[in-house]
């Protein structure tokens, strides 16, 4: 079986780092097509940290890489330093694949390692498999009306994983760490970033982890508290279509679809949103979806497992208080 | 200064988009148009020339790689104020994944846009955050990794100062401020200002701007390293989905709406 790196996806916070729940969903995903090991670019020091988090979940190794030379500069380094890892563990025997979250930077670390490596490369797969050629994945396109089968046929597959695509299966790993000291060329540093201002914490579940999403649009006409207020009854994170971010209720993070967040919840409510094809670009894959809108004629009905034509002002607060009641 | 802006000629996302016997897209069959997201790229370039101390010595040349009909999102970018047009067009490309069009993207930039092998002539490579047909959203990173060049990708904000450019980067964890010196490979988001409509005067212009048709040999690209032969990953199978099964939708009346909601929703077992 061949080794299968997965990129920790992680935000590094003062007092620890904040491991992204997709990292264990690639490592379950790992585990199917190889043996996993994890690949943490971050603070050598909280190397330990991580390598106890992700052996839970299936990590034989974890390779750290130290970010002190890499974190003033976007994008290129890491996908340096993914480079010589990929180089030197083919050496002793190979790599089955790289599994990076589809992440704005994930993908485009992605694309320069599979250019680097020459390898091919798939970006937002949704599950993999093992297949009889290596791994084969699955992809969402054309805003969700057709389902793609995939596979790289060159180099060490460079595969992008939505977050949501696998439900976390722990496993005994052993978590050796084994600290990799990469080089950063000078054509990598040609892009510095020179100040970083972190979201600000909400509170909520991450938008693109959580299980439930309850967003607003256009029709909440900038009044978002029915939606959070919903939002925070069932424990879910908040988003928004473009329409309200455009109009500036909120910010460009809060925005699904195509040029924002891609989310695949569990549950999927649209409150006050029409439906158009760059948003359902990005929801599509929910499992199940529930909209509000006082227009029955928005094409998000045509989605919906659950429907109400009515104002979501006064439907979102009672069902809030019906959540409320019923979750005593 | 010289601009290139790289534009993508995709499959109407509002038409019936489909895919081919041989698993690609097809891209002949259906109506097709400038990528929209690309039209921030292009406006983002014009914005720039318009903001130079000379705007004449800013030349905006949109770069399209494509069969023949993909001159029409060239043609698109020249209604909008591009000066002129490269565009990369040769049976051969036909299939060629993202790493076979970067190739394309790379070599055609690098020969100054013409046969002559002159070197990368461009200060400034834009692109759009993604195509709307494969959004893989990786074709800046690529760009800029064959070229050696910088990559201030994801701009919502731009500020050029000579050479120096400076970017707001909305990251997936933070926002960042980004800066490098030409040349560069820049890519901006929906975020970093509404594209203008071609005016008509523009429209007339456009009919006169320059496009200049290259193939793979104008560029020095072996037609053996692009197409669906040479493409690193294969698609094994496409599958339409089926439409989703209608679902239940009710009217609301003083109240009957929510509580059906709460109903569905606990069935569900979401409460």
């Amino acid at each position: 079986m061949s080794e299968i790196l997965v990129v920790v996806d992680h935000v590094d916070l003062p007092e620890g780092v904040a491991i992204k729940k997709s990292t264990y969903e690639m490592l379950t995903l790992a585990a199917r097509i190889g043996v996993p090991s994890a690949v943490f670019i971050g603070p050598k020091a909280k190397g330990a940290g991580v390598a106890e988090a992700v052996k839970r979940y299936g990590a034989q190794r974890l390779y750290v890489v130290d970010d002190e030379d890499l974190k003033s500069y976007p994008v290129a380094p890491k996908a340096e330093a993914l480079q010589q890892l990929v180089e030197k563990t083919s050496q002793s025997g190979g790599v089955g694949a790289v599994l990076i979250t589809s992440s704005a930077e994930g993908k485009e670390v992605a694309g320069r390692l599979a250019i680097t490596t020459g390898s091919g490369l798939i970006t937002d797969a949704i599950d993999i498999e093992a297949g009889d050629d290596g791994p084969l994945t699955t992809q969402s396109v054309f805003a969700g009306s057709y389902t793609v089968k995939a596979r790289v046929t060159r180099g060490t597959p460079i595969i992008t994983v939505k977050p949501n695509s696998a439900v976390p299966v722990e496993a005994d790993g052993a978590g050796q760490v084994d600290e990799v000291a990469v080089t950063v060329s000078e054509a990598a540093r040609g892009a510095r970033i020179v100040a970083s201002q972190p979201r600000a914490v909400t509170g909520r579940p991450e938008l693109t982890e959580a299980a439930i999403v309850v967003s607003g649009g256009r029709g909440t006409g900038g009044d978002f508290d029915p939606v959070e207020d919903l939002a925070d009854a069932l424990g879910a994170a908040v988003g928004a279509s473009r329409a309200a971010v455009d109009s500036g209720w909120k910010p460009h993070s809060y925005q699904i679809g195509q040029t924002g967040k891609n989310v695949g919840p569990q549950l999927y409510f649209a409150s006050g949103i029409s439906g158009a094809i760059q948003h359902r670009a990005g929801m599509q894959t929910s499992k199940t979806i529930v909209a509000v809108n006082k227009d029955e004629e928005a094409p998000i009905f045509e989605l919906v497992d659950f429907g109400v034509v009515g104002d979501l002002h006064t439907v979102l607060p009672a069902v809030t208080e019906e959540v409320r009641r019923r979750k005593g | 200064m010289k601009i290139a802006v790289c534009v993508k000629y995709v499959p109407d996302a509002t038409g019936n988009r489909h895919f081919q016997h041989d698993k690609t897209v097809d891209r002949v069959g259906v109506d097709g148009l400038l990528s929209e997201l690309d039209e921030y790229a292009v406006e983002q370039a014009l914005q720039i020339k318009e903001k130079a101390g000379s705007p004449d010595d800013v030349e905006v040349t949109v770069l399209c790689v494509g069969p023949e009909q993909a001159v029409d999102a060239v043609r698109k970018a020249l209604q909008m104020g591009a000066d002129d047009g490269v565009h990369v067009q040769d049976d051969a490309i036909a299939g060629s994944d993202a790493i076979a069009t970067s190739l394309v993207l790379a070599k055609a930039m690098q020969r100054g846009g013409g046969a002559d092998g002159a070197g990368m002539p461009y200060d400034l490579v834009m692109c759009g955050m993604a195509s709307t047909d494969g959004a893989m959203s990786v074709m800046p990173a690529m760009l800029a990794q064959r070229l050696s060049l910088p990559q201030l990708t994801l701009a919502s904000k731009i500020e050029t100062q000579g050479a120096k450019v400076r970017i707001q980067r909305d990251g997936d964890d933070a926002t960042q401020v980004v800066v490098g010196e030409m040349p560069l490979v820049l890519s901006v988001t929906d975020q970093s200002g509404e594209p203008r409509y071609p005016s008509f005067k523009g429209i007339m212009a456009a009919k006169k701007k320059p496009v200049k048709i290259l193939t793979l040999s104008d560029i020095g690209v072996d037609a053996g390293d692009v197409g669906l032969s040479a493409a690193w990953t294969v698609v094994e199978e496409t599958t339409a989905r089926p439409p989703r099964e209608a679902g239940e939708i009710v009217k609301d009346e003083e109240g009957s709406g929510a509580r059906a909601l709460a109903d569905f929703l606990a069935t569900q077992k979401f409460i």
